[in-house]
């Protein structure tokens, strides 16, 4: 459970290798903190988990790879092995080539299963253990691109669109069992997923997104904006008429 | 039994919220009833008052066995030696204080609210202003009926076969099982008053010194000091001590009847404060006022039961003033010897920028042989904090220097602690452990600061 003064004992990240995921553990890190890391195996997942370690957290790997679906139950039934999870992170996701992502089928495909499909069907198997256990955070890691789908990056913002509806909506549903969804929407973030692309306005660092989703979580927040200011831009940029949204350099 | 709704609990410190399905407790084979329909991966924890201002009475997803029904007086043994009465665990200490006072007769240990249960003050083994000279509500308790996981009720006592069981459950929280009712040996009073002296300290050694030299002449002593004024000053406090007015120290007007109860009720506090109600200035100025306020010195000065014991049962839902993000109280002790310890930890607490206006200092007497009751010969001091950023951190520090100096943090208080420090303050963590084990191997005795504590195997979040 979430102790009186906001620090967690056990945290789930699914996509446990990502920057803002490790992001987020660097922050609640302190001894005796049971950390999960579901993701794919690799020397990667080993090294955040050494690191995590160090740092005095009980750290337990999982396997989780998000197409293969059949899979997934038995990797919450893993992460929840050791007992309660108090905050649980969905932070895995692919950005891929926006203009080669719908062109190609199975691109679109991947980008369909692995940002949509995959973590409604992982939220849905945390709600039933979070329903149970009547306690405990869901953290969604969505993105502005869904907000208001652009022509430059249509693909991945229809999925992050669906993404943020589903867990906005779990939240509500989830309400009377005593457990919270908090939808994170960042802006552009400089990380690995984002390496190579040109920074965009109001860019934020993976510990940016962390920082903001620990204050959300002790503010018992539902939906946070990273950059807060984004929100501001982002509601003006949702009423833009779309033969001049289609006209602006976004 | 109907399967009951999730509903939120919270303790006094209103700070962690979780929800449990609360069981009306009206009859022993309800008890029984809801233990054995009850969600074994979330177990059930008895609960009554709620003022246990953590996560202790809390259990998320499980049941909470609402024991406050069960609230009858069954027998008094006024002419024993001591006098005895027996009661269901679910009556609290004010409706006990109400009904014996008439016979000259007192609950021996009384905590800083009578609005507690038996059950409750058994399973967090209270202590009282007198825990120097009486020891703690548990060293006072002759027998209880004990609800177990096999759903047996069973008769302990301090003393025979089954005195494990008995010590275990004195200060376990609720984890051995239900209390459901009890025997407590009481004293014989003639007044409901107190001979009260009052002096002001001017600092924190001041105060000690005061306390160590002349504690052993009073039965109950405690000391309120200032945790906001820093450097010279810093712990100036107001020492109140005293002991029960015999009938001739009272003046005629009380004589015609001694044994009044006096606890008006100045209302509730309605749920409308917000965060930061308690800041720099209104700390600063309550903090001057209560010392100022207080004599330099008076001797003699009789009060009734509500002055002397229990101002705060004045107001009720007092800890609304915290706000909607409430608050946590830490109370630890340190052994005699660590008189340096206590000073550091003080100083902390003055100089971290946390605010806290309801400060306790007392001298403790011994413990007694449960493994999981808090007092301990030592100093002892206790802080309201609002929930701010960084008291985590300040919390931390002040376990860290409690754990070296040999010490211990009050579990009826705490919301906080890790399993690993926990650890390090209940040497005698694991005589708990391997009670538990035997009484109730599956833990379904469970609650929130069961799990944070590590005191039950981890339950499964889900469907296993």
């Amino acid at each position: 459970m979430i102790n009186a003064v906001g620090a967690p004992q056990s945290l789930l990240l699914l996509g446990g290798t990502s920057d803002i995921a490790m992001a987020i553990a660097h922050r609640y890190a302190r001894a005796g903190l049971r950390v999960v890391l579901a993701a794919r195996p690799s020397e990667r997942r080993t090294a955040s988990g050494a690191e995590l370690k160090n740092l005095g957290c009980e750290v337990t790997e999982v396997d989780l790879d998000a197409r293969d679906h059949a899979s997934h139950a038995a990797t919450i039934e893993l992460a929840f092995a050791g007992g309660d999870v108090d905050i649980a992170v969905i932070a895995f996701g692919v950005l891929g080539d926006a203009e080669q992502a719908w062109q190609d089928p199975d691109l679109a495909l991947e980008l369909a299963e692995v940002n949509y499909t995959a973590p409604v069907h992982l939220g849905v198997l945390l709600a039933q253990r979070m329903q149970t256990q009547a306690h405990g955070w869901i953290v969604a890691l969505s993105s502005v691109a869904g907000e208001r789908v652009r022509r430059s990056n249509f693909m991945y913002g229809s999925t992050k669109a669906g993404f943020d509806g589903f867990f906005l909506g779990l939240g509500e549903a989830l309400r009377e069992y005593g457990v919270h969804v908090l939808v994170v929407r960042p802006g552009f973030v400089k990380s690995k997923m984002t390496s190579g692309l040109d920074e965009a306005p109001l860019a934020v660092t993976p510990d940016k997104v962390a920082e903001a989703m620990v204050d959300a979580i002790k503010a018992k927040r539902e939906l946070v904006w990273v950059p807060g200011t984004m929100r501001v831009v982002m509601s003006g940029l949702r009423h833009v008429p779309r033969p001049l949204f289609r006209k602006l350099p976004i | 039994m109907i399967p009951q709704p999730l509903v939120e609990l919270h303790g006094w410190g209103r700070a962690s919220p979780t929800m449990a399905h609360l069981a009306q407790i009206d009859s022993v084979a309800d008890a029984v009833s809801a233990l054995r329909t009850s969600d074994s991966r979330r177990g059930v924890v008895p609960r009554g008052l709620g003022r246990s201002y953590g996560d202790a009475a809390q259990n998320a997803g499980g049941t909470a066995l609402d024991l406050t029904k069960m609230n009858r007086i069954l027998s008094v043994d006024a002419a024993g030696e001591p006098p005895t009465v027996m009661v269901q665990a679910g009556v609290s200490l004010d409706h006990l204080m109400r009904a014996l006072l008439p016979f000259g007769l007192w609950v021996p240990v009384l905590p800083g609210t009578r609005q507690v249960t038996v059950g409750g003050a058994i399973a967090a083994d209270v202590h009282g202003k007198n825990h120097h000279t009486e020891g703690s509500f548990g060293n006072h308790v002759r027998s209880l009926d004990l609800l177990m996981a096999n759903g047996k009720v069973r008769t302990l006592t301090p003393r025979g076969e089954t005195e494990r069981l008995f010590w275990a459950t004195i200060g376990g929280m609720g984890l051995t099982g239900a209390v459901l009712r009890a025997t407590v040996a009481l004293q014989r009073t003639e007044t409901a008053y107190f001979s009260v002296d009052t002096h002001r300290a001017t600092d924190i050694d001041d105060l000690m010194q005061q306390m160590s030299e002349r504690d052993d002449d009073y039965t109950y002593s405690v000391a309120w000091f200032d945790a906001v004024t820093r450097g010279r000053h810093m712990g100036r406090a107001v020492l109140t001590r005293g002991n029960k007015a015999s009938l001739a120290e009272l003046p005629s007007k009380l004589k015609r009847d001694p044994l009044k109860f006096v606890a008006p009720s100045l209302g509730t506090l309605p749920e409308i404060f917000p965060n930061r109600m308690i800041n720099k200035a209104t700390a600063k100025a309550f903090s001057t006022a209560w010392y100022f306020k207080a004599p330099k010195h008076r001797t003699g000065e009789l009060q009734n039961i509500t002055q002397f014991f229990h101002p705060l049962d004045l107001v009720a839902e007092w800890n609304r003033i915290y706000g909607p993000n409430g608050f946590l109280q830490y109370q630890f002790v340190v052994p005699f010897e660590e008189a340096g310890t206590f000073r550091r930890c003080l100083e902390m607490i003055v100089n971290s920028g946390h605010l806290s206006c309801l400060n306790v200092l007392k001298r403790f007497g011994d413990g007694n042989p449960s493994p999981l009751s808090f007092p301990m010969p030592g100093w002892t001091l206790t802080v309201d904090l609002p929930i701010e950023n960084g008291l985590d951190k300040l919390c931390d520090a002040l376990d860290t220097e409690v754990v070296t100096a040999g010490g211990r943090v009050y579990l009826a208080k705490d919301s906080r602690l890790s399993a690993e420090t926990f650890r390090k303050m209940y040497r005698r963590l694991d005589d708990f452990l391997a009670v538990r084990r035997e009484v109730d191997p599956e833990g379904i005795f469970n609650s929130d600061l069961g799990r944070r504590l590590k005191l039950s195997k981890p339950t499964m979040g889900g469907a296993a």
